[in-house]
Formats: structure tokens, sequence, C-alpha cells
């Protein structure tokens, strides 16, 4: 009976799961790369060296102060409250007009990872080795080509696996946005429960859906992190005994240039 | 200071918090020379040359480049930093690009050069390190030899006006020292104005034009190698000599 009701389920409501599986993984991947570059954005003004000038100091110091309030404040409130606040807040400074519900999903979304992100690129940051930053600032570069030629790059690898787990997260928690009406997977259960009575079933099914979509994530982000580890085992080049060893052993293509 | 300076270093001091690391430091660097600088560690050599690249803030005194002070708040630092490059002790290629690209980055970013162009500059600077070879190896296949010749090409590949080197052998293994050593020795012979803090007495003896011996936060002594390693005036770089030599 059981088996027979979540085969029912899953033949009647597959189109409006796949809908609901299409707006979740849309906000999360959209959350989680904007809440990316919300972070990196963060990360790259955070090092900046202290402003010379007086007035760019006080500028400074009020930005910093604006951005741990940011960090703080969308760390420290449930992303279901912050869905609820934005999505009337906005209604009711334009006196009844609401913010398209996907456009707002993906705003919440982004700012709330964008919260998280910035102290995990803090984090990436401050395990560069200070020699990184001092070969690039000895040449003459810039902070801002210092951090994206140099220190970012590295910062992005080893951050990687705190960025997936944001990615898994999000995935999850948007099923907190069913409270404006994002019509993703989690509100997609609610309607069909709503419409069959079979709570339990319905959630069953709603749930090994979500489990799907997050087991096939972690592969993939595994899958992407070795990539960019490269190979398991470096060969040094030449010999250490011998200078000038010239056994070269890397081509042009397996290396690339980038 | 003469027409020919390049660098003069007038009366810098340098404090962390506390600790005087510089107390008045004098030196005028012209075209063309190598100087050494010699001394036992916590005298004050890599902070001074850390310095003169602004790695370091002064805390008093001022360093002149071409006249213009690099402290004054309307000079160009990071215009400047190409001018003046600078090898490290631990090396400090970029971790994220290969040989290559390591090398005509600055260019690249810094000098505006044309990617075809600065790889070429790069690759005339490498193969003068006999580095060419390597060009698409990353960092971490490089043995310590062979990443500070490549840090240097580096420097190089920015046509430098003086390069300062801190330290650059002490991170090697004995056997990588040479082939470093070699490189720089050429690059004195080539004409290049180079600054050098270094613990390879050898390199100061035989390569600079002039020496310069620091101890605990002074200049303790300068002059020709032979004056300072035949006949030193001072009790303390005799001391100091015998010390390292004698190893």
């Amino acid at each position: 009976m059981f088996f027979q009701n979540i085969w029912d389920i899953i033949t009647k409501y597959y189109p409006d799961f796949l809908k609901g599986v299409g707006v979740t993984v849309l906000l999360a991947i959209t959350g989680t790369l904007f809440g990316l570059i919300i972070g990196l954005l963060i990360g790259v003004f955070r090092t900046l060296p202290k402003a010379k000038g007086k007035t760019a100091g006080v500028f400074q110091k009020i930005a910093d102060y604006i951005l741990v309030a940011y960090i703080e404040v969308f760390r420290g409130t449930p992303m279901m409250v912050q869905a609820m606040v934005i999505y009337y807040g906005y209604a009711a400074m334009t006196s009844g007009q609401t913010l398209p519900v996907i456009p707002s999903a993906i705003i919440i979304v982004s700012i709330n990872t964008g919260a998280y992100m910035a102290e995990i690129v803090r984090g990436g940051i401050l395990s560069i080795d200070k020699g990184q930053f001092e070969g690039a600032e000895a040449i003459g570069m810039s902070h801002w080509q210092m951090m994206t030629k140099v220190i970012i790059p590295q910062v992005l690898r080893n951050i990687l696996p705190s960025v997936g787990n944001e990615f898994v997260i999000n995935i999850k928690d948007t099923s907190v946005l069913s409270v404006i009406y994002v019509s993703e997977l989690f509100f997609m259960g609610k309607n069909a429960a709503a419409d069959n009575y079979l709570t339990l079933e319905t959630y069953v099914v709603v749930s090994v859906i979500y489990l799907i979509l997050t087991l096939t994530s972690t592969r993939i982000l595994r899958l992407l992190e070795k990539k960019l580890n490269g190979k398991e085992h470096y060969t040094i080049c030449g010999s250490q005994s011998n200078p000038d060893a010239n056994i070269v052993v890397n081509t042009k293509e397996e290396i690339p240039n980038d | 200071m003469t027409e020919n300076t390049v660098i003069s270093i007038q009366g810098l001091t340098k404090s962390f918090g506390d600790h005087e690391v510089l107390k008045g430091i004098n030196i005028d660097v012209n075209r063309g020379e190598v100087v050494s600088i010699i001394g036992s560690s916590g005298s004050g050599k890599s902070t001074m040359l850390r310095c003169i690249n602004l790695l370091e803030t002064p805390t008093s005194g001022d360093i002149l480049f071409d006249g213009n002070s690099i402290l004054s708040h309307d000079f160009d630092i990071k215009k400047y930093r190409a001018k003046v490059g600078m090898v490290f002790q631990s090396f400090n290629l970029f971790n994220n690009m290969n040989v290559l690209k390591n090398c005509s980055i600055g260019p690249r970013t810094v000098l505006g050069v044309k990617k075809d162009e600065a790889e070429a500059l790069a690759e005339k600077y490498l193969s003068m390190v006999g580095m060419s070879s390597y060009i698409n190896a990353r960092p971490a296949q490089l043995s310590g030899g062979q990443k500070q010749r490549v840090a240097i090409a580096r420097a190089l590949a920015m046509k430098p006006e003086a390069l300062l080197f801190d330290e650059p052998t002490s991170a090697l293994d004995p056997e990588m020292v040479g082939e470093v050593l070699s490189v720089m020795s050429d690059l004195a012979k080539s004409g290049l104005t180079m600054v050098v803090v270094t613990h390879e007495m050898g390199f100061a003896k035989d390569i600079s034009s002039r020496v310069i011996f620091m101890d605990d936060g002074v200049i303790a002594e300068e002059g020709s190698p032979e004056q300072i390693f035949s006949s030193p005036k001072e009790a303390r770089t005799k001391e100091f000599l015998t010390r390292v030599l004698s190893k």
C-alpha cells in the first residue's frame, strides 16, 4: 500500500517535482555563486592596506564597520526570517508592490550566503603564505592585481571544500523560502501533500529527491577538487643534486598555461 | 650623494614596538655598484633591505631614489617597485602559475607589455639563468636553486634599475648555492646595480664592489672587499669575520 502510494505520487506529481528541483538547483547555484562573489569582494576590501589619507581612512573604517554588521546580522538570523523581512519590507516600502518571487529568492540566498562566504574567504586568505603577497608587491602590482592574479586563485582552490559545503547547505536551506511562495522542491511537495493527503509518502519522496541532489553535488564537487589539485605526485624537474640535469617531464599539453 | 647615486639611504631608523632594529643608517648606492651587506643575524640587514622596497615602513629618516624621496605622499610606490626588483630568501614564486607566467605576469600587468612580448622577455631572462627548458613547470616541481633562478629571472623581466637580494642563498641546500651565485656574479659583471644581503663571504669578497658590515642596527664598517676582508679596522668586524670564515 505504502509503496503503491509512493509510486502513484511519483507518477502523478513528477512534473511539479521536476519544476521544484529546477528552482531549488537554480537558487542553490546562483545563490552560492553570487554569495562567493560577495565574499571575495569583501575579502579583497578587507585586506586593503590602511589608507594613507585621513578622509580615506575614515571611509575605510566606516565601510569596515558596515561589513562587520552585515556579516553578523545575516549570520545571526535565520534565512526564513530574512526572507520575510526583505520580501514584505520591500512591499511595505513600495506601498504594496512585491518583488517577483524568484529574483527575491536569489537576492536573499545570495546575501545570506555572502555573509558566510566572507568569513570562508577571510580564512582562505589567511592561509596563503605571506611571501605570495610580498612577491606580488615587490614587482609593483596594485592590491587589485595582486588579489586577482595571485592570491584569489590560490584562495579559491583552498576554500573549494567549504564552498561546496555552502552549496549543499543551500540546496536544503532554500526550502525555507517556501514562506514567500518560492516554488522550489519543498513548496511543490507541500502542495502535493495538501492535494492528496498522503503527507508521509509525499515527504518521503521529497526527501529522497533532496538526497539525490546533495549526493550528486558532493560527488561532482569532489571531482572538481581533484581536478584543481592536479596530479597526485609531482615530478621534480631535474635532479636535486645535479642542477644541470635536464629532465623535462612536462610538455605544454600537460600543464595548462594559465 | 652624487649624480650617479641610485639609492640614497639617509638616517634610516626602524623600530618594531620598543625594539629599535635600525639606528640611523646612511648608504649611497651608485649606478653599477654591487654592494654586499654582511653581519650576524639580527643585525638589521634584512630589515634595512626591506625598507628600501617599502615592505617595511621606515620609522624615521629618508630614502631617495634618483633624488626623489620614496616616502613622500605623492611618490608612486608601484612604479618604483617595478624599477627596484627584489629577490627573496624564500623565493616567493607565485604558486598558481608556471615558470613562464611567473616571469611574464609582472611585465604584463604592471608594465602593460603585450602577452607575446612579455613572454619573449620572460624566455630571454629564463634562458639567461639557465631555466628555459622548465618554462611549463610549476614552482612545486622545482628544486630550491631552480626556484631562486626563476625568481631572479622574474625580477629581471621587469628591467629593473637596481636589484635587491635578501639572503638569496640562505634557504638553499649547499649544493644549490653555486648555481645561484654564478647567476648573480654574471649579473654583477653585466653592470646591474645590486644590493645583496648575504652570508656568502665568497660572493661578498670576490664579486662585490663594496662591502658593508652591519652590527646591532648600525653600519660598523664599510669599504672595498680587500679592505674589509684583509685589513678590517673595527674589532667587531674582525671578530665576525674570524667567526664566519673559520666555519
